[in-house]
């Protein structure tokens, strides 16, 4: 267990590296590598020519102050149906509210033991190694090398395994709709493509949301608690968890008095990857197994039915 | 044409039996709600949410419906591969049994997908090798289909086509063996799914060896089915056994019983070591821990010991209430699995709908339907080869103004 846990930190420290580490490393090599890892090579450079490296946002709960501009922002960009009550009624804030297939983003309030009440933003996470993803039975989930982890509504049957599998119960499905979808936040695909920044973290107005490459939103965040570390909690919530996750958070207090939940940093993907992997081994040593086996019964009866004939044959043989 | 009638309802005056006016109903309403379903989208019908996606239709039509129907591949690996061929009598009806379970199972799924009509879509573009549900998927309409190929010889019998049926009979051990791989890689992918669980799935039902114990508890869920199964159909449709041809079924209950018996005593005592490296012997004194104790002493343990106190006294009875016992204790498994302890922590608590109740009895009672129907026509309980002679229509049409 231990060795696990070990193993994929170190691969989740290495992965904000890797795309810029692994292009380097192939320019550096001759013209034969290229040839031989050419679609390596296609990867690390799209992903080069994008934002160079997966991109994240930090989410540093100490200063948001629940505005809940990033709800309105998410509201307009993906053109979903106006709330009930207006973006500016604070009232809101007064009752724990989920996502919903109208809502990718909520900000709640949070009475965290003493001091004054937090609000955190919550959205889909866009982990490294997504849950949903490898338990879509289509893949109609896909991590993007960008960051975002985007959804093809083409292809959605509807099985609603992701939900099931998304240890942050992001996805969230159509149930009074008769072909019904699965919603969730896109990390602002889209906007990412043109160069621009996800609508909410440019609607927030205290720059409680901060959008960049991963590697250095989490330096930054690291920073903050090292310039000031009265200030926060020494964690940054989603550096490990799951196996690491796009979106950071920070706070004061502990994260799960926030309403995250507390994971390992095993991915998820893994989870399922050891039972996965023995159908290749039961497809095999089965069939040749139980053929044996009936092969052994067989001539067993075999052999059990000549003996009896000979029996047979020898006690006629007496009689005469 | 009047006969041809009679041939696929049976006598028309035994129509409106009691037992045909309260199933119709029963499937009347469960046929109303698939519509309602259909139209509406899964939210008009069924107590599913944001935070419970899976619920009644996945917990029993799929999960108990794929367990209750693993006598087809039990039996047939031990008939024709591991050559116990004294069990031939019950191939054929087990077979039927898996072959009709699996048929609603698939049905089940496909009202609890968003969107049935894209179900061609896992076959079409097989995207999601990574999914545990994606290899479910396939090995359920791979096996479904072995089933039926398995099944077909009662037909070529029932239309007198004696050579095709001699050239099917030398594939039933690659077919046994097919089934048995299959049903290896599905029965225990169905415990895989809730690997992605870990922190849904109450500490005391989520394992690493959630697969292994989906697969052996189905091998315990055919066994007991099949013990159930034969003893009522036996009972119930004694009229259809070729006189003369009558083997001892109780020698065969007791046979099957002293297989269950050990089976479940692997799984007790693989229950037992999830347990010990679970190392959550502390929520054992809670109310889920009691939950949980029900099920492995209550329906593991217990069920062990009675059918080994059956199996050494003779006493056939015994083995079959506790068949039904042990169904039911694989049913409640399934049931703390993917419905009772999942989300366990979460208030509200997922209760289904008595919409969802409906189409569930719906189906099973359907599957009923059909066993009788093909129970009454094909050769299913009789003899393994042409029973009633070349004029099959003929001579089953005078067989059923008889009954």
């Amino acid at each position: 267990m231990n060795e696990t846990i070990m193993k994929s930190e170190n691969k989740s420290e290495n992965a904000g590296n890797c795309s810029r580490r692994s292009f380097l490393k192939l320019i550096g090599l001759g013209g034969g590598a290229i040839a031989l890892a050419g679609s390596q090579l296609a990867q690390a450079a799209t992903a080069a020519a994008s934002t160079g490296i997966p991109n994240g946002v930090l989410v540093d709960t100490t200063l948001c102050v629940g505005c809940r501009s990033c709800e309105e922002a998410c509201n307009k960009v993906n053109h979903l149906p106006k709330p009930d009550k207006p973006f500016d009624d604070d009232s809101v804030l007064d009752n724990p509210r989920d996502t919903s297939p109208d809502a990718f983003t909520v900000v709640n309030r949070y009475s965290a033991g003493k001091g004054e009440p937090i609000t955190r933003k919550q959205q889909c996470m866009h982990c490294l190694e997504p849950a949903c993803s490898s338990a879509c039975i289509i893949k109609a989930l896909e991590k993007q090398p960008m960051g975002p982890v985007t959804y093809r509504d083409d292809l959605c049957l509807g099985c609603r395994y992701c939900m099931v599998s998304c240890p942050f119960d992001v996805p969230k499905f159509e149930y009074s709709k008769a072909a019904p979808l699965m919603k969730k936040c896109t990390f602002c695909f889209a906007r990412q493509k043109q160069g621009s920044m996800p609508a909410c973290v440019e609607a927030c107005p205290v720059g409680a949301l901060k959008f960049g490459p991963r590697s250095e939103i989490l330096d930054e965040a690291k920073q903050r608690i090292y310039t000031n570390p009265s200030n926060y909690v020494h964690h940054v919530y989603g550096e490990h968890e799951a196996g690491g996750t796009s979106w950071l958070y920070l706070a004061s207090v502990p994260f799960e008095n926030l309403g995250l939940p507390t994971l390992t940093t095993v991915p998820y993907p893994e989870l399922t990857a050891g039972a996965m992997s023995t159908v290749p081994v039961v497809m095999l040593v089965w069939p040749a197994l139980l053929m044996g086996l009936h092969h052994f019964s067989h001539r067993k009866s075999e052999v059990q039915e000549e003996e009896r004939s000979r029996h047979n044959v020898s006690r006629r043989g007496d009689r005469r | 044409m009047k006969k041809f009638i009679t041939l696929m309802i049976g006598n028309p005056k035994k129509i409106f039996t009691p037992f045909n006016i309260v199933t119709g109903l029963m499937i009347g309403v469960g046929v109303g709600i698939i519509v309602l379903r259909l139209l509406k989208g899964l939210g008009a019908v069924t107590n599913l949410s944001q935070t419970t996606p899976w619920g009644l239709w996945i917990g029993f039509d799929v999960l108990c419906g794929v367990a209750m129907a693993a006598g087809g591949y039990s039996i047939a690996a031990t008939v024709h591969l591991f050559g116990l061929k004294e069990y031939q009598p019950l191939v054929r009806p087990a077979i039927l049994t898996g072959f009709l379970g699996y048929v609603l199972v698939v049905i089940g799924l496909v009202l609890d997908l968003g969107q049935p009509w894209r179900m061609p879509f896992i076959m079409l573009f097989p995207r999601g090798v990574t999914s545990v549900l994606f290899e479910v998927g396939m090995c359920v309409a791979a096996y479904t289909t072995v089933q039926a190929l398995e099944f077909v010889p009662a037909f070529w019998e029932w239309l007198g086509m004696e050579k095709v049926r001699q050239l099917w009979g030398k594939m039933a051990i690659w077919l046994a063996a097919i089934g048995v791989v299959l049903s290896t890689l599905h029965q225990s992918s169905l415990g895989a799914l809730f690997l992605m669980a870990p922190t849904k799935l109450h500490p005391l039902w989520y394992s690493t060896y959630l697969p292994l114990y989906f697969f052996v508890s189905s091998i315990i869920a055919g066994l007991s089915m099949v013990i159930v199964e034969s003893s009522i159909s036996h009972r119930l449709f004694a009229y259809r056994l070729t006189p003369g041809t009558h083997f001892d079924l109780d020698d065969l209950t007791l046979g099957l019983g002293k297989a269950a018996a050990a089976v479940l005593y692997v799984y007790f005592f693989l229950k037992l070591i999830g347990l010990a490296e679970g190392n959550h012997w502390d929520l054992l004194n809670t109310p889920y821990g009691h939950l949980y104790l029900l099920e492995i002493i209550g329906f593991v343990a217990l069920p062990c010991m009675l059918y080994t106190l059956g199996v050494r006294t003779g006493n056939v009875q015994l083995v079959r209430t506790t068949g039904l016992w042990t169904v039911l204790g694989v049913v409640f498994n399934r049931f703390n699995v993917s419905m009772i302890a999942m989300n366990w922590q979460r208030s509200p608590h997922y209760v289904p709908s008595w919409m969802e109740v409906a189409v569930s009895v719906a189906l099973v009672t359907m599957g009923i339907w059909a066993f009788r129907w093909m129970v009454n026509r094909l050769p299913i309980l009789s003899e393994d080869k042409p029973a009633v002679g070349t004029n099959t229509l003929k001579a089953l049409w005078e067989l059923d103004k008889a009954a």
